[in-house]
């Protein structure tokens, strides 16, 4: 990998990374991840699919330093991480994040406010992500008062503000209903050719990993390696319409071949 | 979130404290009460030495003795009381909705009211004597159990009836299969509430209406300043609560890790 | 009105109506109980002739003394426990039996510390209300949902932010809850003390026209008490619902 290209702006470099849960008293170790390996390009849509347990999340929560590896590199634009979130990343979690005290506003600008930049600027950036998640006319809405899809709108549109250049998002549709899902995959898809970030999500649907990415890493079961990478080859400008072309199905049909031993193994395994 | 589930995610991280950890907390607490002691006076705060003296003394001439035994006879039967009449009631009013909304503010009123005003009314029903003691036991037990007895039925998800109805379960087997173990977790918290405030209620009626108990020696005491006495007395009682409430305590919360699972 | 609020009006009526009617058949007599209408009358009078104001006041200024100490050293407590797991975990048993102990038996202590004025009573309330008030901050702290404070790590908060900005906001119904408890358990102290063992204030009132068969005249401080009570819970209830409904109650 050359230099040039490991410090592009949201490049990510894992090199056999390894993540080990200290056991509770008694209990054993709990061997979660790797050594596990990956080079994400700038500006990607890379999927991570897996079975059960596999550690697709830990996966996630190192790569954006939401934890320290026990073993191995972790880079972020050309900087190792140290245990702290680097400045640029911007997370969707599974469970809906928003703030229950805030409205929908508030949430978004949230972290704009953290960073202390300007109110008018801050309402700029906010109007704009709330009519591109299509918010529009919930601004003053509370969370509460929202469906979840919505809710988990508001918590992308809460990361795209801050323009990051590394979206993760770990199964941020895997509440909702499949027609639901496949609409949502038409914005992610939007949302990220709009930032130019570079993405990793995280899915259990195949289907989604297929519609949606450049790259699809497929994961073994716990400790979770990479047992293959597929490329997709889709244009950019890509959409759901997209599960009509041939390619759609066997690319589907490959992921669930790679992963039919290793989810047997998963369920089957050894649940600590 | 349940009473239940709170207790569960509080207890996440614990690991178990071992005796010899507690028994050096104890120690290092005497040791701060003896500062204390050192530092505002004999006269202000009797020491943990002269305290725990004056304790081993009352329990070794038995002078307690027949204070205790009325004590826990009277704060005995108001428990059973407070317990049946609690869950009982706490039983209907959650299982039948209406009632259950009526009744919940009223409740919550009624624990508001500071209960030692309730005690001339006590007084002129019950007289003086065991049954005034037992009384003012149980109206200070009796709510929270019933209010925690309510919400725990009231919060029965109805897809663990629909279950025992799609098993086609008799009446007796939905009781004893599916409400019970469903109830159980949060019922027994607020058993444990009940429990300490019993307790308390019975010490206090003991204050009033009796010339026996530990209450009694308790007011006795402080209408004589005697303030050894208390500090002994207050410590007896706060070790004796200490660990049922402990234990208790830890019934609760196997029983709420059970029920929710992290 | 609701249907269970017309219900609970009927059953509040139906039971005062019993107790008129009972006590003018003579079936219980005028010194155990007085009717309903004689009690109105009993606290009409306390207040108009201002025999109740000062006692009242010195309730509620105690009162109001013993809430704000313990709603603030209450918290801090909290706070330090959540700080602090270890020292909470030894705390457990102590805590769970706290409410056991009839804690004016320190009240001969306070008078020793403080003098004879109305110190020891806030103090015994403070002491009564300090420790739930601590719980519960403890608890809202520690049920702050995990996916919110990975969101603040995500977003690069510090420390003293991620408190200050999120997990205050989302303790804040807790919080209230224990402000709610220390408020009720204020009054029970306080006027518990002074029911014992005070010579002013309105639980000291109670004693003694107890004590001087003055049943009406009890009944009627009683009654006063419970709507000047009952009437700020009320308040409280419909200020945490209009805070909590647009939040779904988080």
């Amino acid at each position: 990998m050359s230099s040039v290209a490991s410090t592009g702006l949201g490049h990510v470099e894992v090199k056999d990374a390894t993540k080990v849960f200290p056991g509770r008293a008694g209990r054993q170790d709990v061997h979660a991840l790797g050594p596990i390996s990956l080079s994400l390009k700038q500006g990607e849509f890379f999927s991570v699919v897996g079975p059960s347990g596999c550690g697709k999340s830990t996966l996630l929560d190192l790569v954006a330093g939401l934890t320290t590896a026990t073993d191995g590199e972790m880079v972020f634009e050309g900087q190792r991480l140290v245990g702290k979130v680097p400045e640029g990343v911007g997370v969707v979690f599974q469970e809906d994040s928003s703030f229950p005290w805030l409205t929908v506003q508030e949430n978004v600008g949230f972290h704009l406010k953290q960073m202390g930049m300007d109110a008018a600027e801050i309402a700029r950036r906010v109007d704009h992500a709330i009519s591109f998640t299509g918010l529009g006319g919930f601004a003053k809405a509370y969370p509460a008062e929202l469906s979840g899809g919505m809710r988990q709108r508001v918590c992308i549109a809460r990361t795209l503000v801050t323009k990051p250049r590394l979206i993760l998002l770990d199964e941020p549709f895997g509440a909702l209903d499949q027609q639901t899902r496949l609409l949502m995959g038409d914005e992610l898809l939007r949302l990220w050719r709009e930032s130019g970030a570079t993405v990793m999500l995280i899915t259990h649907a195949l289907d989604e990993a297929a519609m949606l990415s450049d790259r699809i890493g497929v994961m073994s079961a716990r400790p979770g390696r990479f047992i293959d990478v597929i490329e997709t080859g889709w244009s950019a400008d890509r959409d759901s319409n997209i599960v009509s072309d041939k390619r759609f199905g066997d690319i589907t049909a490959r992921l669930w071949q790679k992963l039919r031993a290793e989810s047997m193994t998963a369920m089957s395994g050894a649940q600590a | 979130m349940s009473q239940a589930a709170a207790n569960a995610s509080a207890h996440q991280q614990d690991h178990a404290l071992s005796p010899l950890a507690y028994a050096g907390f104890v120690l290092a607490l005497l040791g701060v009460w003896h500062v204390l002691t050192l530092w505002v006076g004999r006269d202000v705060l009797p020491g943990p030495g002269e305290t725990l003296g004056r304790l081993w003394h009352m329990l070794s001439t038995g002078s307690l003795n027949k204070h205790l035994i009325e004590t826990f006879s009277a704060f005995g039967m108001a428990l059973v009381i407070a317990v049946i009449i609690g869950v009982l009631s706490g039983a209907i009013l959650g299982a039948h909705r209406l009632s259950g909304e009526v009744a919940e503010p009223m409740l919550v009123a009624l624990y508001s009211i500071p209960k030692v005003t309730l005690y001339p009314i006590m007084l002129l029903l019950f007289g003086l004597g065991m049954a005034a003691k037992v009384a003012f036991g149980v109206i200070h037990g009796v709510i929270p159990i019933c209010i925690f007895t309510m919400s725990a039925v009231r919060a029965i998800p109805k897809k663990y009836i629909r279950a025992g109805q799609a098993m086609q379960l008799t009446p007796s087997q939905m009781f004893w299969k599916i409400y019970m173990p469903a109830c159980i977790p949060e019922v027994f918290s607020g058993l444990r509430i009940g429990f300490s405030l019993t307790l308390l209620g019975t010490l206090i009626g003991e204050m009033f209406a009796s010339q026996r108990g530990i209450g009694h020696l308790l007011l006795q005491a402080m209408e004589n300043s005697n303030l050894l006495d208390i500090t002994a007395l207050v410590v007896m009682l706060v070790t004796l609560a200490a660990f049922v409430g402990f234990t208790l305590l830890s019934i609760d919360r196997r029983l709420a890790s059970r029920a929710a699972p992290a | 009105m609701s249907k269970p609020g017309q219900i609970r009006l009927a059953v509040v009526a139906g039971v005062v109506l019993f107790l008129e009617f009972i006590c003018r058949m003579g079936w219980v007599d005028t010194i155990s109980l007085a009717p309903p209408t004689k009690i109105v009358a009993s606290a009409i009078e306390l207040v108009m002739s201002g025999e109740i104001r000062r006692d009242a006041f010195l309730t509620f200024s105690t009162v109001a003394g013993s809430i704000v100490s313990a709603v603030i050293v209450g918290f801090l407590m909290g706070l330090a426990l959540h700080r602090f797991p270890l020292v909470r975990r030894f705390l457990d048993p102590f805590l769970a039996s706290y409410y056991s102990i009839p804690t004016f038996v320190f009240y001969p202590f306070f008078i020793v510390m403080f003098g004879l004025n109305r110190i020891p009573l806030m103090a015994i309330g403070f002491i009564f209300a300090v420790v739930a008030m601590a719980i519960n901050t403890l608890s809202g702290m520690q049920r702050v949902p995990r996916v919110w404070l990975r969101t603040a790590q995500m977003m690069r908060m510090s420390r003293i932010d991620t408190i200050r900005k999120v997990i205050m906001p989302a303790a804040a119904p807790y919080l209230f809850t224990g402000l709610k408890l220390a408020i009720v358990y204020s009054f029970i102290g306080v006027i518990a003390g002074e029911f014992i063992l005070s010579g002013a204030g309105l639980g000291f009132q109670i004693a003694f026209s107890y004590n001087s068969f003055e049943t009406a005249k009890m009944y009627g401080y009683l009654a006063i008490l419970l709507t000047l009570v009952g009437g700020l819970n009320l308040y409280i209830y419909g200020l945490e619902k209009r805070i909590y409904e647009r939040r779904g109650g988080r």
